[in-house]
Formats: C-alpha cells, sequence, structure tokens
C-alpha cells in the first residue's frame, strides 16, 4: 500500500440557500482555495474526482457543467461519483493506490434549496414497493428513531442533548449554518415536526461543499507540514429493503469500521455524518467507540448538511485537526442513502 | 463566497423534471403486484425458513434465487412508525397519517406503506391494522390504497 495523505481542505460557509450563485460559482473559490493552500496549480493534480447529484442539480451530466470550476484544459484526468463527495475521495485514493496517479483534487457539492429535499431524496429509494409511496426522507428517519426508542437504546431527551451539543460545538466552526441552540428543556417543549423526530433531530437544508487534495508520499510531505495519512479506508451497503432487516443497527458501518481498523488505536476525534440525532447513537454503537471519544467538534451534519458534500467534510474536518496537531489519530464517517444504508469509514493519522 | 446580487436581481424559473423510466417486475415482483389485483397478499421463503413480504427475488443472507411464494394474511402488526403532517405529492393519503412497516400475518419481514390513523394517538408499535384495497387497480404497491387501524385493536 502506498501511504496516501490528506494535505488541503477547504469549504463553503453553509447557507440554507445560496441563490445568487450557480453550482460553478458556489464551487469554485473552493477549488481555488485548496489549491491555493498549498501553492498547487490544476497542472500538479494527476486526477479529479467529484460527488454531485443530477436529481438535485436538476439536469444529467451536471457534474460536467461544473468541471469549469475546476480548469479543464488542458484536459485533465476526472471521474465521478452520484454519491456524497467522501466517495469520490475512496476513487481517487484507488487511482493513487493503483499508481495512475500521485495527486489527486477532490469535492462534493450540492443546492437542495431549488426544490424539496426531503422529497428528492426519496427518489433514492427502490423503484417497486417504496418509492412509488414518495415517502419523504424526516418521516423514514423517523421509523428509525422510533424503532430505537421503543427498545429503550435512546431517549427523546438524549436525542435533544445530541441536538444541543453538536449546535454548542458550532459555534466555533466558522463554516457552520446552524450555530448555537436553545437548552435540551426548551427543545422538548417543542412540536413535533414528524413524530418522533422533533425540528432539532434533524440536519438543516444547506446549499454548499468541500473539497480536498490527497497526494502521496513525498508529494504530501511536501505539501503539508504534517499530513493527515489515510490509514484505513473502506465502504459497505446493508440492504434498500429496510423492513427485511433489523433498522436500529446499521452493519455496514460496523463492518466498514472493522476493515479500516478503527479499533487498531486511540481514537482522539470522531467525526460522523449523522443527519439525524439518533443516528449518531447508532454509529457510536456500530464503530465501537466510548463515551471519551469527542465527537463531531464541528457541529457535525446537524450544524451543516450539504449533500454529496456533508461527508466529506467530515473527512476533511478529521484532517484539518491531524495538520493542525490538535489530535493525534482520527475517524471519519459518511452515509448515502436512507436510514445509514451505506457507510464509509476512514482512519486519519498523523506523522508522529 | 462572491458578491451576493441583490435579491430581486436574481433571475428564476420553474423546472419540472421527471424521470419517467418504464420498468419491468419480473417473476417475483410481478407475481406480487398480480396477487393484489385480487386482493391477496403474497411472501417468499428464503432459505432460512422465513417468509419475506413483500416477496424479493434473492435470499437476503446467500443471495440465491428464491421462488416458493407463500401467501400471508392482510392483516398485521404496526413495527414502527412516524407521523407525516408535511403532506407531499404522491404520498398514498391527502390528510395526516402515519408511515409505518407493518408486518402481515404469517410473514417475517415488514412491508412500508401509509396507516390511515387519523392521529398519532391512534397507533402505535404493536398496532393491529388491516389492508385497505383500491377499488381499480393500478397495477402496483398503490393498488394498496393504506392500511387502516383494526376497530378495538391494540394501539400499542
Amino acid at each position: 500500500m502506498r501511504d496516501v495523505a490528506i494535505v488541503s481542505v477547504a469549504q463553503t460557509d453553509h447557507r440554507r440557500a445560496v441563490p445568487e450563485l450557480n453550482e460553478v460559482e458556489m464551487i469554485q473559490p473552493v477549488i481555488q482555495t485548496v489549491l491555493e493552500q498549498i501553492d498547487a496549480k490544476i497542472s500538479d493534480i494527476g486526477f479529479t474526482c467529484s460527488g454531485s447529484s443530477d436529481y438535485l442539480a436538476g439536469q444529467a451530466f451536471s457534474f460536467v457543467m461544473t468541471l469549469d470550476a475546476v480548469g479543464a484544459w488542458p484536459p485533465i484526468v476526472e471521474s465521478h461519483v452520484e454519491m456524497d463527495g467522501a466517495w469520490a475521495l475512496y476513487e481517487a485514493w484507488l487511482k493513487i493506490q493503483s499508481g495512475h496517479a500521485d495527486t489527486a483534487l477532490v469535492y462534493g457539492y450540492s443546492k437542495a434549496s431549488p426544490g424539496d429535499l426531503p422529497r428528492v431524496l426519496s427518489r433514492q429509494l427502490d423503484p417497486y414497493y417504496y418509492g412509488p409511496l414518495w415517502p419523504d426522507s424526516v418521516a423514514m428517519a423517523g421509523l428509525q428513531a422510533r424503532a430505537m426508542l421503543d427498545k429503550g437504546m435512546i431517549t427523546e431527551a438524549e436525542m435533544a442533548e445530541i441536538a444541543h451539543r453538536s449546535r454548542t460545538s458550532a459555534e466555533s466552526n466558522p463554516h457552520a449554518q446552524v450555530k448555537g441552540s436553545p437548552s435540551v428543556d426548551q427543545l422538548l417543549a417543542e412540536d413535533y415536526l414528524s413524530n418522533p423526530l422533533r425540528k432539532h433531530d434533524c440536519a438543516p437544508v444547506t446549499d454548499g461543499g468541500c473539497a480536498v487534495v490527497i497526494a502521496a508520499g513525498d508529494r504530501a510531505r511536501e505539501w503539508a507540514d504534517n499530513p493527515a495519512w489515510i490509514r484505513g479506508i473502506d465502504h459497505r451497503v446493508d440492504s434498500h429493503n429496510f423492513g427485511a432487516r433489523d433498522i436500529t443497527r446499521a452493519p455496514s458501518a460496523a463492518l466498514a469500521a472493522e476493515k479500516a481498523g478503527v479499533s487498531d488505536g486511540q481514537v482522539d476525534v470522531a467525526e460522523l455524518c449523522a443527519p439525524f440525532t439518533h443516528q449518531e447513537r447508532i454509529l457510536r454503537n456500530e464503530l465501537g467507540l466510548g463515551d471519551d471519544v469527542e465527537v463531531n467538534p464541528s457541529g457535525g451534519a446537524l450544524a451543516a448538511n450539504p449533500i454529496m458534500g456533508a461527508g466529506l467534510i467530515r473527512l476533511g474536518e478529521v484532517a484539518n485537526r491531524i495538520m493542525a496537531g490538535d489530535a493525534g489519530r482520527g475517524v471519519a464517517h459518511a452515509t448515502s442513502g436512507h436510514l445509514l444504508q451505506q457507510n464509509l469509514v476512514a482512519v486519519l493519522e498523523g506523522s508522529s | 463566497m462572491g458578491d451576493a446580487t441583490s435579491e430581486q436581481e436574481i433571475l428564476r424559473a420553474p423546472l419540472t423534471i421527471g424521470y419517467d423510466f418504464q420498468r419491468t417486475t419480473g417473476p417475483v415482483i410481478g407475481a406480487f403486484f398480480t396477487a393484489l389485483r385480487e386482493h391477496r397478499m403474497l411472501g417468499i421463503r428464503d432459505k432460512a425458513g422465513r417468509v419475506v413480504c413483500p416477496p424479493v427475488e434473492y435470499d437476503p443472507g446467500t443471495g440465491e434465487p428464491l421462488t416458493e411464494m407463500v401467501e400471508v394474511g392482510t392483516e398485521g402488526t404496526v413495527t414502527t412508525w412516524s407521523w407525516v403532517s408535511n403532506l407531499r405529492d404522491g404520498q398514498p393519503l391527502d390528510v395526516p397519517h402515519a408511515m409505518a412497516l407493518v408486518q402481515l400475518d404469517g410473514a417475517d419481514t415488514a412491508m412500508l406503506h401509509a396507516v390511515d390513523a387519523g392521529s398519532p394517538d391512534n397507533i402505535g408499535s404493536g398496532s393491529r391494522v388491516r389492508v385497505r384495497w383500491r377499488d381499480e387497480s393500478v397495477g402496483g404497491i398503490r393498488d394498496i390504497v393504506c392500511f387502516e387501524p383494526i376497530e378495538g385493536g391494540d394501539h400499542g
């Protein structure tokens, strides 16, 4: 295996809606920043890979337009996933592992504001049994929360505590969209949005994105004093047939964590992509993170949730803490689909 | 994030998109949908002996093709639910309702559908519900209008 590290991270200042910019205009400054931070040009990049959604952009092959934000002349080697940018990073990591590139630019972004996001996300479901019912993503998540509440795996107060802790942490995150929180008692006094979920249990709707540069070996050491080495990365998927499995668990997250080597060392920080409060509890269980592990100091997806970017941001947040020397070893998680169906886990480490 | 153009200068236009795929249903899902037309519910037996409803073509555990269709009941038990009050186009009911996973009698897995419970006070995990059939078949899962609580049943 080649040593590959995250060496630069940039993201938008996330907002509920960015009507004055199209996707290219929104992500271009982020790509410019992620390269400028390491004095790199696009000609220094061996592979470019993005994550975005045509369903959110409202047109086929929308990512081709967004390549204008990179500058695709002279020709570049590029690819795209209709998934979170974390999976684009996985593809780029493979490209470097296979020796076809030494450096890669990865980005993920979306504007969810032009449509009704919970309705658009229903198009991720199977087209025979689930999709024709148009179940919105909040009601779907509510099924999972209810199953956990029924089993005694969590309480509504504990869910509110997760929301309160996350958004309080987000006060120190300059990019966060939702910062600060009413008290847990105030949160619990609110009406349900989709019983058993209240508004605070749900990630906000966000326009935004994130970009990351990864590089192999000496190139990584040239670009960063303390690169965040990717020591393990793996992604797994569970059945889309939610009625036929235990939705209070995410076996794919546990398997990805095992393959990525989460338990092989101490975890100083974890960034978990949990768009609903109760999902943080599932992920802590599946990744085997103890109560002593600091989770989502950035505020997590509850503080800003650009679809197709929120998972890559988790990798970026852990990498930034390692590159800054605030953490020695960290875990980043990304998810895709409803009810934590698909999960990616990465272990990042400083040089030490 | 660039110079913000003032709100009134932003050009806006409606964009209506559709993904009008036609799909074939195959021997398993097709059989399930055909049975719905006759107001019957079918599951399929998997390699572990469980009855999966709605039926799936391949074994959830081993991936082997499945063929043994099994008739199950048209009444069942709510295993989990959430309440939908922000109604959206295309959903089964145009009044606030529950989305629920319902395990039909004789099945070992649950199916997703709406429950016309009227109020969240009228539903709980463990509630008994029955199918409300559509009069005219539309050839799919929407031949089930929704589930409805069985009067006098346990509200969980």
